[in-house]
Formats: structure tokens, sequence, C-alpha cells
């Protein structure tokens, strides 16, 4: 097929005369930055999945009160997963004189599956991790346990009918998560020494977990085999179900890093639909040359998507292989900051680049040139005929449902995809909008220049339409870099106020209410941080507007759990800190106005969602055999990631304090003061403590790592802005040349002619900054208030910065183009023409 | 007319026509143009800028539609035919030198006589493109660019581009105009050998009355009409 060898030694020598480098660069550089970016995100996303991951101790987790059959180990292992088992149950251990109740785990071989254990020496002890487990005949017990019982490392302790000598201090299990029911002290003893505890009696309440771990589509496959195979009361639970804490870090991390690639697509988009403008002009005498040689327009078309395939396919590989390499090495500077290996991205990220490639193509390189397709061959004759403009339908079409496809594609989230399009979308016509009148009010400032200004004002003035598009694109550019460092500033700031350094780190549970008082003194004579004691009380969902629930059909596990777990509930005057009325309204504050009248709910909204409810559903609860129901009046967005006491479901004042429940609170205690727990478990030995402090280390470095990625984006992005750059000096080369040459001809020094296109530079880039740093600050608080809740603080550094680095950095690019300009020898560019 | 021309005609126009619009009205370039041309034969359309010359030759050539009459070419009526049809007919009877040489500034002067060799798809489109090339006296700036090359120079290579495919018929237009009058004689001679070595009707839009007195025949252009021939 002629075409498609004449279409390759064509590209071929388009190449090797670097007629497409700018296009090829452009697509390259966008190509690279996004698969690094997809390279890098996908291996934090999957270390953040395992980290989330390791609530469950694996990927996937069997829970059931009944014996689990082997036949889910052996087709798991058949499949290549890894398999482990563990039992737990209430107890109680004895040392000595001393007892007290605990939750037993029975570990078997592999747990846990995934996450690590750490262990210490001695109680509150600096902890180490393990990947070992209590061998038979040993017990490793945790810091409160041993503190209760005045035990420690050496003792030996009775569980049921067996003696367990304690090996280690348990400071860390991945499986301890978020939920409280079994967060009593935990002793972890091996499996094999459960028969002689004789402590599986029929009737005991023994809770069993088969946990496998594995590649994610095996996991995936496996779960699919599972589901209907699944015993009565046998519940699974994968990444997707882990803890709500773990959960809205790790979406939030997720939602920046795509926000930051986002704004990578647009940059890099602008720079290959200018540079393919700039090859479609310089080739329009080339097309109608060859038309008049004979090539019809299937040829001329045929030959344009080929050489458009080839160049997708070339860039992509090489694109791809380059954004590889860029994320390794990123990930090899961060190896000290890393705390875990990352594990190798997953596979749909390497078709990113070849889609990438292939959208950014057909979106913004395509349209420009699809019109040479009709250049006239009569434009050999005549260099005025120009072939008609495609339709506005067309080109903006393809351009804007190819970043739509790709910005859902990468970010998956409608609702930020919408904003962030209609803020650029809006910015764009703005941009252009302000654009124009800047050009026009620059005209009446020549007159009060010097000559070089005059000249660079004159061709900003002259090339009105370019220069708005100029302004536009670099405009455009510049706010998505400003709203990144503004929204990542932002959202950092933010994160840094929902998580100070002050963050509750223990939970305590379990506190009678008659002793509420005394714990405060405690804390109060411990030096802890006075805290707000919580009412909570453990009850069961019965019925939703009066259907009971076993005849309510919920999809989805959460849902499910929600309905067979026992449910903490709570009841408050005032709207907890960290919570949000969404929907319905607050009960009043005034007791009076509540007497009387029918109890009242506030629900999560998640929860709700999950349960299908809705305002005015009514709710009945079992609470120790009473039922008490209450309609819901309002529906809540709880921040989960502040890690105060916060509940699914709280009920207005005046309905449950009659219920026997217990106190629950959270308090932040400094690593110094930690032993002043071993004297809070000595004199109120209920009080459970739950120690969040690895929880929230493992928070925070979920946060450092987007943290860390984001910055490392930030660099290529900035790259794709430059690249926007070059291409749009560039697409103006040859015209200078003229000009230079024109004007050099007349009688100008090299540097007027130098100081003149630097001039024309630092005045786009500096009108391209100002309408940047509007737009940006328009944009983030658009952001910021609408989608990511923050409070919303004008930086005026994004003025300073949108201004004078739009000037120096678009400037030193027209200067850098200036150099070739007017270094270019006068009579070749004449005699080349313009 | 010579003794040996072939009186085959190659070239013909009947009442051809061209009307824009404009602002001030519909606007006649081209009026009622009757010619045919034979083949082999060399023929000259001259006239004052505006005359309508090179709309003229953009109509003979099928490079621009006509708004009244017909042109054949080679026995092809290119009213008839649709943009892809009258390329066909160019790919396989016409070659063109113009003024401003129009080289393709991204290819060597080899790959740009090459270039409608490949268009018709022809293998051997290299060895015969140095051939043609080292008949114009180019041999060795074969892998030259246009801007490492002459005026001259490169009007040789659009010559050595035009002949490469043994066109009936070609078009040339001002081929002298961007050229000083030595080497546009040189031009002129190469010019004028090709088409007697090659049997190529040759057919030239020219401002230089000593080039065009060097034609078979005429044609003197005023207003769009034919005014003399």
């Amino acid at each position: 097929m002629p075409s498609l060898s004449f279409a390759l030694r064509n590209l071929y020598r388009d190449l090797k005369s670097g007629e497409l480098a700018v296009l090829v660069a452009a697509l390259l550089v966008a190509v690279a930055a996004l698969t690094a970016v997809g390279f890098f995100t996908s291996r934090i996303g999957l270390a953040v999945e395992r980290e989330a991951g390791e609530v469950l101790a694996a990927d996937l987790r069997l829970q059931s009160a009944r014996v689990i059959s082997d036949d889910y180990a052996d087709e798991a292992a058949r499949r290549g997963l890894r398999v482990a088992r563990l039992e737990s149950m209430p107890s109680v251990v004895f040392a000595g004189e001393e007892s007290s109740l605990i939750a037993l785990r029975a570990v078997g071989e592999g747990y846990p599956l995934r996450g690590r254990l750490k262990t210490a020496d001695v109680p509150f002890g600096p902890a180490t991790v393990t990947d070992a487990i209590p061998g038979p005949g040993e017990a490793w017990a945790d810091s409160r346990l041993l503190a209760k019982l005045g035990a420690t490392v050496g003792s030996t302790l009775t569980v049921g009918a067996h003696a367990v000598r304690v090996t280690r201090v348990l400071d860390y299990r991945p499986d301890q998560g978020g939920g409280f029911a079994d967060l009593s002290a935990t002793l972890m003893i091996n499996r094999a020494d459960l028969p002689a505890t004789q402590l599986v009696q029929p009737g005991s309440r023994v809770s069993r977990a088969m946990l496998f771990a594995g590649d994610p589509a095996a996991i995936d496959a496996f779960r699919d085999w599972l589901e209907p195979r699944k015993q009565r009361g046998e519940r699974v639970q994968s990444i997707a179900d882990a803890s709500p804490q773990i959960r809205a870090s790790a979406d939030r991390a997720g939602r920046f890093l795509s926000l930051a690639s986002l704004v990578s697509v647009l940059l890099s988009a602008i720079a290959v639909a200018m540079a393919a403008q700039r090859y479609a002009r310089r080739h329009l005498d080339t097309v109608a040359l060859m038309k008049c040689m004979g090539a019809p327009q299937r040829f001329v078309l045929a030959q344009t998507l080929l050489q458009l395939v080839v160049i997708a396919l070339v860039t992509s590989v090489i694109g791809t292989a380059i954004g590889y390499f860029a994320q390794t090495g990123i990930a090899w500077l961060l190896r000290d900051l890393l705390r875990s290996d990352l594990p190798p991205p997953s596979p749909d990220t390497f078709v990113l680049g070849i889609v990438t490639a292939v959208v950014v193509l057909v979106g913004f390189a395509l349209p420009p040139l699809l019109r040479l397709k009709r250049v006239p061959p009569g434009r050999v004759l005549r260099r005025d005929l120009e072939p008609p403009p495609l339709r506005y339908v067309v080109v903006y079409g393809l351009a804007i449902g190819a970043v739509g496809a790709l910005l859902y594609w990468i970010v998956r989230d409608s609702k930020l995809v919408g904003y962030v399009a209609g803020g650029l979308g809006a910015t764009f016509l703005l941009l252009a909008a302000a654009g124009w009148l800047l050009v026009r009010a620059l005209a009446p400032m020549r007159s009060g220049v010097g000559v070089a200004w005059r000249y660079g004002l004159a061709n900003i003035s002259r090339r009105g339409r370019d220069s708005i598009v100029q302004i536009v694109a670099f405009g455009l550019g510049f706010m998505v870099l400003l709203l990144l460092a503004l929204v990542r500033d932002d959202l950092l700031r933010d994160w840094q106020r929902s998580l100070p350094a002050d963050a509750p780190n223990y939970f305590m549970i379990n506190i009678r209410p008659d002793e509420g008082a005394g714990v405060q003194q405690f804390f109060r004579q411990a030096g802890l941080p006075s805290t707000e004691l919580v009412p909570m009380l453990r009850a069961r969902l019965t019925a939703i507007n009066d259907t009971p629930v076993e005849k309510i059909t919920f999809e989805g596990d959460r849902a499910n759990e929600f309905v067979e777990r026992e449910a903490n509930l709570s009841w408050a005057a005032e709207l907890a800190e960290g919570n949000k009325v969404t929907s319905g309204q607050w009960w009043p504050a005034d007791p009076a106005q509540l007497a009387g009248r029918e109890p009242q709910i506030s629900v999560e909204i998640e929860y709700a969602e999950r349960l299908g409810l809705q305002l005015g559903d009514t709710l009945s609860y079992d609470i120790a055999g009473e039922t008490i129901k209450g309609r819901i009046t309002s529906l809540r967005e709880v921040r989960w990631d502040t890690f105060k006491p916060n509940f699914f479901v709280v009920f207005s004042p005046g309905v449950l304090e009659g219920a026997t429940g217990t106190l629950i609170t959270s308090v932040h205690v400094e690593p110094q003061q930690r032993t002043a727990l071993v004297d809070l478990v000595r004199k109120y030995p209920e009080v459970t403590i739950i120690d969040i402090a690895a929880l929230l280390a493992q928070v925070r470095d979920v946060m450092n790592k987007a943290s860390l990625a984001v910055q490392y984006v930030f660099l290529f992005t900035l790259a794709a802005g430059v690249m926007v750059l070059l291409a749009a000096v560039q697409a103006s080369r040859e015209e200078r040349r003229y000009e230079s040459a024109m004007l050099r001809t007349l009688g100008a020094s090299r540097g007027v002619v130098f100081k003149g296109v630097a001039a024309e530079f630092i005045v786009l880039g500096a009108l391209a900054g100002l309408l940047a740093a509007a737009g940006a600050t328009a944009v983030g608080y658009v952001l910021a208030t609408r989608v990511f809740d923050l409070q919303y603080t004008a930086n005026p550094w994004v003025w300073i910065l949108g201004i004078g680095g739009g000037a120096i950095l678009v400037g030193l690019a027209g200067i850098l183009a200036a150099r070739s300009v007017v270094s270019h020898p006068p009579m070749q560019a004449l005699r080349a023409g313009n | 007319m010579r003794m040996d021309e072939d009186t085959t005609v190659v070239l013909a126009a009947e009442g051809l026509g061209k009307q824009v619009s404009s602002p001030e009205g519909t606007l006649a370039i081209l009026a009622d143009v009757t010619l045919s041309i034979h083949r082999g034969e060399t023929v000259a359309i001259i006239g004052a800028s505006g005359a309508g010359k090179s709309t003229l030759l953009a109509l003979l050539a099928g490079l621009d539609e006509p708004t009244a009459g017909r042109a054949l070419l080679a026995g092809n009526d290119l009213t008839q035919l649709d943009e892809d049809g009258r390329a066909a007919v160019r790919a396989g009877h016409v070659g063109f030198v113009f003024q401003s040489f129009h080289l393709v500034p991204s290819l060597t002067a080899l790959e740009n006589v090459m270039l409608p060799l490949e268009l018709a798809g022809r293998r051997d489109a290299r060895d015969a493109a140095k051939e043609v090339l080292a008949g114009v006296g180019l041999a060795a700036r074969v892998g030259h660019y246009p801007r490492q090359l002459s005026g001259g120079e490169q009007q040789r290579v659009a010559i050595a581009r035009a002949f490469v495919g043994r066109p009936d018929v070609l078009f040339a237009d001002e081929p002298t105009g961007n050229l000083d009058a030595a080497t546009g004689e040189k031009i002129i001679e190469l010019l004028f050998g090709l088409n007697q070595a090659t049997r190529t009707t040759l057919v030239l839009v020219t401002h230089d009355r000593q080039l065009a007195e060097r034609c078979d025949r005429v044609i003197r252009l005023e207003a769009g009409r034919v005014v003399a021939r």
C-alpha cells in the first residue's frame, strides 16, 4: 500500500527535519508525565490500599461464629492465595490472684497476612516489628493487660485450663482496627494451644476468621467463588470495607493526586494542540503541492491518520518507558521516606500511556490536521487560499470529549471532574474575554514607550487573536499550576488542622457512669488534657418504619454488617465537633422543648445511605430487651479522622438515659505520660484503653506519602507547563524571523529587536499571570469550599507569583526564542518569505 | 506550428470563465476562453497583472473549478470530475514549475523530486529521481535541503520534480520570476531542452516577452479575455 510506506517515509522525514519535534516532544511529556503520575499514584494507591488492608490483616477476611470449612482454605491455596486462621473469644486470664477480662486471640501460621505485628520487651516500651507469632506454650500480652495483672514478661498466665508464659509484650496488631467490639485487652496465643485451654465449648462465644491474601485479581476471583458458597452467618470483608478512618484519609489522598494528574493532562493537551496547529499551518503548502501532483483527499487523510497512529504508538511506548523510569527514580529518591516498599503498579497503568497518546492526539492534534485534507490545490498559485475552517462543534467537541473522557477515566469522580472542568471552562471564556480587553487596552500605551517596547506592544496588538490565544493558554497553564499549589497548601493546612499534633491517641471505653467524675479527676491529676465523656450503649436495630429488619433486603456487606452487628448508640444535646447536619434539623438545645415529644434520631449520612434511610423514617432498637423507637430528624456528615468519639446513630436527650450504658472518651497522651495509663488501669480495672497511636501513625504515614507524591507530580506538571510555553513560542517563530529580518533591514540594531521580542513576551506573560491569579483564586475558592470542605483563605502569593512568574517565565522563553530569531540571517528570512 | 508537431489535442478550453463574488458585486476574472493546445506544443500565456493568467492556468490544470464552460486535459473533462478525480488526472498527466519553486523545505532535493513518484506508488522513485537530478546538473546536491540551495538550483530541483513523472503537460507559472536574468536564461534553456527531449507540452505563464517569443504560440489576455493567440 503506497500510502502506508509513503506516510512512514514522510513521517520519518518530518521527524528528521524537526518538523514534528515540538508535537512529539509535547506528547512525549504528556505521556511521560501522566504515566509517571499514573505509575506512582498506582503504587501509592496500592500501598494505601494494602495498609487499609492491614485493618483486616488480610486482603479478604471470612468471619463466622461457626467452624469454617477447610474447603475454602483448600480452594484458596489452589488459587495461589495465602491463607491463615485465627479464633478469638472473650475470656478471663489469671495471674496468681489477679484476673482480667480479655480478648483471647489464637493465631495460626502466617498471621497476619497483611501488616506486621509489633512487640516490645517491656510493657509500654519501644516496639519493633516482627514476623513471628507466639510459639506453643507462649503468650503475648498487651501492656495494659500486664499492668492490670501486675505481670510482666516471663510471668505465667492461666487461660482456661492451660498455662502459658508471657514472652513478649504485644504493642500492635494490624486488625485491631477502629471497630470497638473486640478491643478489650488482648492476649495472643498460638492456635495449637487452643484445644488445651478447653475454652471452645458448645455455646462459647468464639469468633472464627479465615484470612486470605494474594494477587488482587486472584482475590477478586476467589471472592466471586466464595460469595455464593458461603454459609449463613459467614461474613466476607474486603479492603473496600475497611474502617471509615482509613478510608477517609485514603479517599482524600487519591482525590488529591488525581487532581494533580488532571492538571498535567490539560497542560500537555494544550501544548499538543498548539504544536499540531503549527504543524498543520506549515504543511498547508506541502499538502497543496501534493494535491497538485495528484494526491487525492483520502490519501491526505489516510496519511495524516497513519502518521498520528505511528506517533501515538511510538510516543506511548517511549513516553510510558520514560514515565516508568521517572517514577522509579523518584521512588528511589524517596526510599528513606517511604516506610514500606511500594508495590509494583497495577497492570492497567500501562494502558494509560497509549490511551493518553491516542486521546490527546484525537482531541487536540486531529482537528487542525483534519483541515489539511481540504486544502485547495490552487494554493500553489494563490497562497491566500485556505482550507475551509472546521466546524466549531468538531473542534471543540473532540477536545472537550477527549478531556472529559480522559479526566473521568483518571479521576473516576464525576463531581470533581465537573467542578474542575466547569471552573476551567468558565475561566477559559473569562480569560479570553479579559485577554481581549487587555490587548485592546495596550494599543494606546504604545505612544508612551520607547521603540523596542513599542515594537513589542505593537506585536501583541497586531497579532490580536494570537495574543489572546497565548494569554489564554499561558493563563490557563499558570492558573492550573497556581491552583495546584493553592489547593495543595489549603489541603495540607486542612489536614494539619484536622489532625493536629495533639490529636487524641487513646480511646477509653467501658467507663462506668458513676466513675466518670473520678476518671476526669484522674486525668486532671495526671496532667492529661481535660476531656468530655460521651455516653454510649449497645443496641440492636430491630425495625425500620416498623418493618422488622429480617424482612428487609439490604444491598452490600456493609449494610448487612450494620444490621447484624450491635450498634453503638449515644445521645447528645448539641451537635458534636466534626459533625455537620446535611439535611433535616438538629433538635433544640432546650430540654423543655423535647419533653413529651417522640424520640428524635440523627443518623450519619453513610449509615443512612447504606441502609436506605431517609428523614422521617423510624428506627427501632432493642436495648437490653426493651424496644426504643425514634424518628430520623437529621442526617449528619461525620469527620471520622478527628478521632473524637463519634456515632452513626445519636438520640435526642431524655430517651436513653435510663438504659445501662457506659462512657467513652478520647484523649491525647504524650509518650512520657504513658505510664499514667498503667495507673489508670490499676485504679479503674474495667476501663478499656484503646491505643490508637499506631492507627494514627498509619493515617499520618498515608498523608505523608500523598504529600510527597503530590510534590513529585507538581514537578511533572511544571514540565508540561514549560512545554506549553515552548509550543507557543515555537508557533510564532517563522513570523518573528521575518519581522526581525525586516526590522534589521530597515536599520534596527539586534538589541532593539531583541528587547522588542522580550518586551512582548514579558507583557504577555504578566497579562497571562494576572488573569491566571484571578482564575486560580476563583476556582480554588470553589474547590476548597464545595469539594474539599475547607475554610478558604485567599493567598496573596498567588498574585505575586502569577504576575511575576508569568512575566519571568514567558519573558525567558521569549528571549530564548528571540536569540535564534535575531541571529537568523535576515536575507535568508526574507527569501523564505513570511 | 512545427512540421513534426503532433496534432493530438492534449489541452482544451471551451467557453471557459470564472466569476467571483466581491463586495462590489460579481467580478469576472476570466470570460469565454476557448483554445486548444496540441501534444508537444509550447504555449506562453501573457498579460498584465490581474489579466487572469494564473486563473487560466489553474483552470486548465484542474486546480480550480470554472463557473462557465469546460476544460479538457488529456481527453478528460475536468468540469465533470470532483477534486479527487481531477487529482487523478493531474497525477497521470501533469507537471508543475512555480515562480517561488514550492519545494518542501523539510525534504532534501532528492526527496522533493521523489515526491510525485512516491505519490504514484512508484518503487523506483529514488533511482528515477537521482537520474533526473543528474540530468539537471544537480547530482552532487541530492542530499541538500532547499535552504542550502541557490534560487537557480532550487528551480532546477523543481524542474526535475516536474519532469520526473514524464508528464504530458508541464505548466510553468513565471518560472524565471524569482531569478536574475542570467540564471533565468539557464533555467529557460533547461526547460525547453527537456521539453524537446521528452516531447512534453509546455504551457507557461510569463511577463517575460523574450521568453514568450521562444514559444510556438502566445496567448495574450486582457481583463480576463483572450485578445491575441
